[in-house]
């Protein structure tokens, strides 16, 4: 009896289960069926933390793509041992129809041929070692090198007009004097995280400073480096010269008068109304527009000269972003649709646009032509770059909103940007694979080089970087993220671990070819490090920060708790902040090293360009 | 067709026609949409003052680190009563002048609270006065900067008839004797801030908030616990109350009285402490006005104010019950009518 009724009771239960379950799908239906699909709080509490995921998520595709590369070597390895052995069977079938008397002499020559050892002496026979070609560049009895290994140099001078390598000098001199300065900024802000009382003065109040550092950083440091390298580009891809220096000079006043008016007016507390990265009120933004437009028109003009027919990759970004980038500065600024939320929709787009359709276009663009010519090969692939290109303007333009989820903007538009974010996925993947095809087999090159590095992180920041933004569109961790200081490590991770690491590549590969100076291997080492460790406590102080913030939030915490709870990840973030304003100065002093007239240096051999970029 | 590698006009038109196109679908049209909105029948004109103190936000960035939108999510329910709508920002969000667009006030950054709502959750002038000229005097955590070049130091005897007089403590003054006055801005400033309240939408459905999916507990129900049960009276101090009377109960000498040792807290009578909070007190010329809670605050919330009060810092006078409460509320409803 008692045994029937526990058979029976698991039947039932049996029964019961499936019913929960048909049950609990139904409940669950109008669930789906509102707005938002809303994550259970338990889930992401107990969840071992989204920072850990991520960091392993990007750990996890590293080793995966190093294992593809290992197998698609593997492969090839399969097909040379096939032809290897192609070629053994054709050997045998020649040995079938020789004489005995000419294997012998075949085998007996084979045998010595295999067991040949080296004595040692084979190059040196006697006498002084004598470098007749001029190939060794220098030596040592005392090979003990104690602290780093040392880089290739950078052996060639490329002979470029004088116009060119000082307008090339300039603007890149400007865009470190605003690296400098700007994170100088920069830093001062994150300070008065510990100590709000550390100035008492209206200019360098922590509102009116914050856009300085921003703006400085955008369209000083990162804006004049990106056109001083493009110039280099433009002329070089498509072997001509520059249509007119004048023209790009102005550019380089007017670019650095909208900086320092722009600055002057946002401390003394004139700015346009407080959107991230338009606070340059628009008389003084005028000045950067114009000089969009002027640089766009000479760049043109370049690129119609050119001696070449074809447009090479790097001038397809280039002239996108600079095409892309008008359009943004004036549909930002002008007046007509920008009052109520017609503000909060432009400011969504063009905080975005500015980041993806300015910096990452045209830094990409920078990265299509230096690092394949500091790797010394072609492009892995053209077509590559050219899908990247258009699916970087589909997608990249619908995103900016983004910005604004659960805001009172339109449903419709916050689902677009979140359902466009994950398309970034395409751009991104394409352009990396390029260009970690092209540096495959170079490997070793990456560590006897001292500009390989910069690339290196530069693009694997440009994956993790951009991914991770994708996946912060989604509403579930828009949940944990918004309004935290998980915005701000996001935003250093890609202005700085992209844009600034792939234009210190594209500077460090280039000056010392147009200067003939080199700067000093170990302070460009020390350089590398202090930005990289410092970008890095940067980054993971402030996302754990940020993660934790959120989540005190969301448990309903007091405001105050959670301002308490930051404060060690401020100190953590100051100090990396402080590794990365370090190496900064550092990279001043590499600029001037090679930059600065040196008369009694030898100079390395001069490599005249067979093109007409020579001779003009 | 397009030849994009060879052909420079077709690739630059292209991607000018295509950007901009769009821009135009994703940007520039719902701009214009969301630009018609209308204001509530509610909303009043904002003042010429208001205006000014909007300026003086706009001007000092207050928007790099302070929200004005109440998501539709629930745990934005702390900044506001409904998550925001577009007509919200009718008044706030004007082109300001030929200089200067309309201002990103709904922000990106909570590095400090959203003020939505502030002129509900924070009413006192005096309050923000003195938050505004060093913040660390009324929250001491909080890493917002002073604003003290708002602020005039003063001899006594300059200081005039008209002059608003922030009661900053000793310690912050270059003399004993000095007076901090208010400039106009912040004046202004606090006008604005003070201004800052979501307009009531009695009604509408469409701007529930989604609700989370963490489990509420249940309250315990009152009828069978024998005694009510009370919410939490030192979570609602500190969120309506501690800003003043300080975390722990001591006031800021010269500008919100202690609560500690206090002898309205702790008479057996409960009347004057229950007026006060209910309608407000600007009785004592030392401290500053405060402003009445009646209408934010239910009378449960008021009992377990009251009886935290009563509970902590070294006070001990018996615990409040919502009905004892009730019957004071009673009473003042019916002395003002």
């Amino acid at each position: 009896m008692k045994k029937n009724l526990i058979l029976f009771t698991t039947k039932m239960s049996e029964k019961k289960v499936g019913l929960t379950i048909l049950l609990s799908c139904l409940a669950y239906l109008p669930l789906a069926a509102q707005p938002t699909p809303n994550p259970s709080t338990n889930n992401w509490l107990a969840s071992p933390g989204i920072i850990g995921t991520l960091v392993l998520i990007a750990l996890v595709l590293m080793i995966a793509i190093l294992i593809v590369v290992k197998r698609a070597s593997s492969i090839m390895n399969f097909f040379q041992r096939k032809n290897e052995k192609v070629t053994i069977q054709k050997l045998r079938e020649e040995l079938y129809q020789l004489e005995e008397d000419e294997i012998d002499e075949v085998l007996e020559e084979r045998k010595t041929a295999k067991t040949y050892k080296l004595t040692g002496d084979e190059l040196y026979q006697g006498g002084k070692a004598v470098d007749r070609k001029g190939i060794v560049s220098s030596y040592t009895n005392d090979p003990q090198n104690p602290l780093v290994d040392e880089k290739k140099r950078s052996r060639s001078v490329l002979q470029i007009p004088v116009e060119l390598k000082n307008l090339v000098v300039w603007y890149i001199g400007a865009a470190t004097f605003w690296l400098v300065f700007g994170t100088l900024v920069g830093q001062y802000l994150g300070m008065k995280f510990m100590w709000p009382d550390l100035d008492q003065v209206s200019f360098l109040s922590f509102g009116r400073l914050r856009p300085v550092h921003t703006n400085t950083v955008f369209w000083g440091w990162a804006s004049l480096a990106m056109i001083g390298l493009g110039y280099f580009v433009i002329a070089k891809t498509s072997n001509t010269k520059i249509y007119n220096y004048k023209i790009a000079w102005t550019t380089w006043v007017l670019i650095n008068l909208t900086l320092v008016i722009g600055n002057i007016f946002l401390m003394s507390g004139i700015n346009n109304g407080g959107g991230e990265y338009r606070e340059y009120i628009w008389p003084v933004m005028i000045m950067f527009a114009i000089g969009l437009i002027l640089t766009f028109y000479n760049f043109y003009k370049t690129i119609q000269l050119r001696k070449i027919e074809e447009i090479y990759i790097s001038n397809w970004y280039i002239m996108g972003a600079m095409v892309w980038t008008i359009v943004l500065a004036i549909i930002g600024y002008l007046p007509w649709y920008q009052n109520g939320l017609g503000e909060t929709v432009i400011q969504g787009y063009y905080m975005h646009q500015g980041v993806g359709m300015w910096f990452m276009t045209f830094t990409l663009g920078l990265v299509y032509y230096y690092l394949p010519s500091s790797l010394n090969k072609p492009i892995y692939s053209y077509s590559l770059g050219v899908l990247a290109f258009w699916t970087q303007m589909l997608f990249y333009t619908m995103i900016g909103t983004h910005h604004f989820v659960f805001s009172p903007l339109p449903w419709w538009l916050q689902t677009v940007a979140i359902v466009f974010s994950a398309g970034m996925f395409i751009p991104v993947v394409a352009g990396t694979t390029n260009f970690l095809m092209t540096m495959r087999g170079s490997w070793n090159d990456i560590s006897k080089s001292y500009v390989l590095p910069f690339f290196l992180v530069g693009v694997v920041f440009y994956f993790v970087g951009s991914t991770q933004g994708s996946l912060q569109a989604f509403r579930f961790t828009n949940f944990v993220w918004h309004f935290t200081d998980f915005n701000v490590a996001h935003s250093h991770m890609t202005m700085y671990g992209i844009i600034t690491f792939l234009l210190w590549a594209a500077i460090y590969a280039l000056l010392p070819k147009i200067t003939g100076n080199e700067p000093k291997q170990l302070f460009v080492g020390v350089h590398f490090w202090l930005a990289f460790v410092g970008l890095f406590a940067y980054m993971i102080s402030l996302m754990a920060g940020g993660t934790l913030r959120g989540l005190s939030w969301i448990a309903g915490d007091t405001f105050i708790t959670s301002v308490v709870l930051m404060q060690p990840y401020w100190v953590w973030r100051a100090i990396g902040g402080t590794l990365m304003f370090i190496s900064h100065l550092i990279f001043a002093y590499n600029f001037y090293e090679m930059v600065r007239e040196r008369k009694d240096a030898a100079k390395p051999a001069v490599v005249p360009m067979k093109s007409t970029l020579a001779n003009v | 067709m397009f030849n994009f590698h060879k052909n420079l006009n077709s690739l630059v038109l292209t991607s000018f026609l295509v950007f901009l196109g769009l821009t135009l679908i994703v940007a520039v049209i719902p701009a214009f949409q969301l630009q018609k909105t209308e204001p509530l029948p509610t909303m009043l004109e904002p003042t010429a003052d208001e205006l000014e103190g909007l300026k003086v936000y706009v001007s000092e960035n207050c928007v790099a680190c302070h929200t004005q939108q109440v998501r539709n999510i629930e745990m934005d329910q702390t900044w506001g009563d409904r998550p925001s709508i577009p007509s919200d920002y009718y008044y706030s969000k004007q082109r300001l002048n030929v200089w200067q667009q309309s201002p990103s006030v709904l922000g990106s950054e909570r590095t400090g609270p959203d003020l939505t709502n502030v002129g509900k959750r924070q009413p006192g002038k005096e309050w923000h006065l003195l938050h505004l000229y060093n913040p660390r005097i009324v929250v001491k955590e909080s890493i917002m900067p002073g604003y003290s070049w708002m602020f005039e130091e003063k001899t006594p005897d300059q200081v005039k008839e008209t002059d608003v007089i922030v009661s900053v403590p000793k310690e912050y003054l270059s003399h004993p004797d000095n007076k901090i006055v208010a400039t106009q801005k912040a004046m202004q400033l606090v006008t604005y801030l003070q201004s800052l309240k979501q307009t009531d939408m009695p009604g509408m459905d469409a701007t529930a908030f989604i609700p989370s999916s963490k489990k509420k507990v249940a309250p315990a129900n009152s009828s069978t616990a024998g005694e009510a049960v009370l919410p939490d009276g030192l979570a609602l101090y500190s969120q309506s109350c501690a800003a003043c009377h300080q975390a722990n109960g001591e006031g800021i000498a010269g500008a919100f009285p202690p609560l500690a040792g206090s002898e309205i807290i702790n008479e057996d009578n409960l009347e004057t402490l229950i007026r006060i909070i209910l309608q407000g007190y600007d009785a004592r010329p030392e401290y500053g006005a405060m402003p009445p809670f009646g209408d934010q605050l239910s009378d449960e919330d008021i009992a377990a104010i009251t009886s935290h009060e009563r509970s902590s810092w070294g006070n001990s006078a018996k615990k409040v019950t919502a009905e004892e409460v009730r019957k004071i509320r009673e009473l003042v409803n019916l002395s003002n009518n």
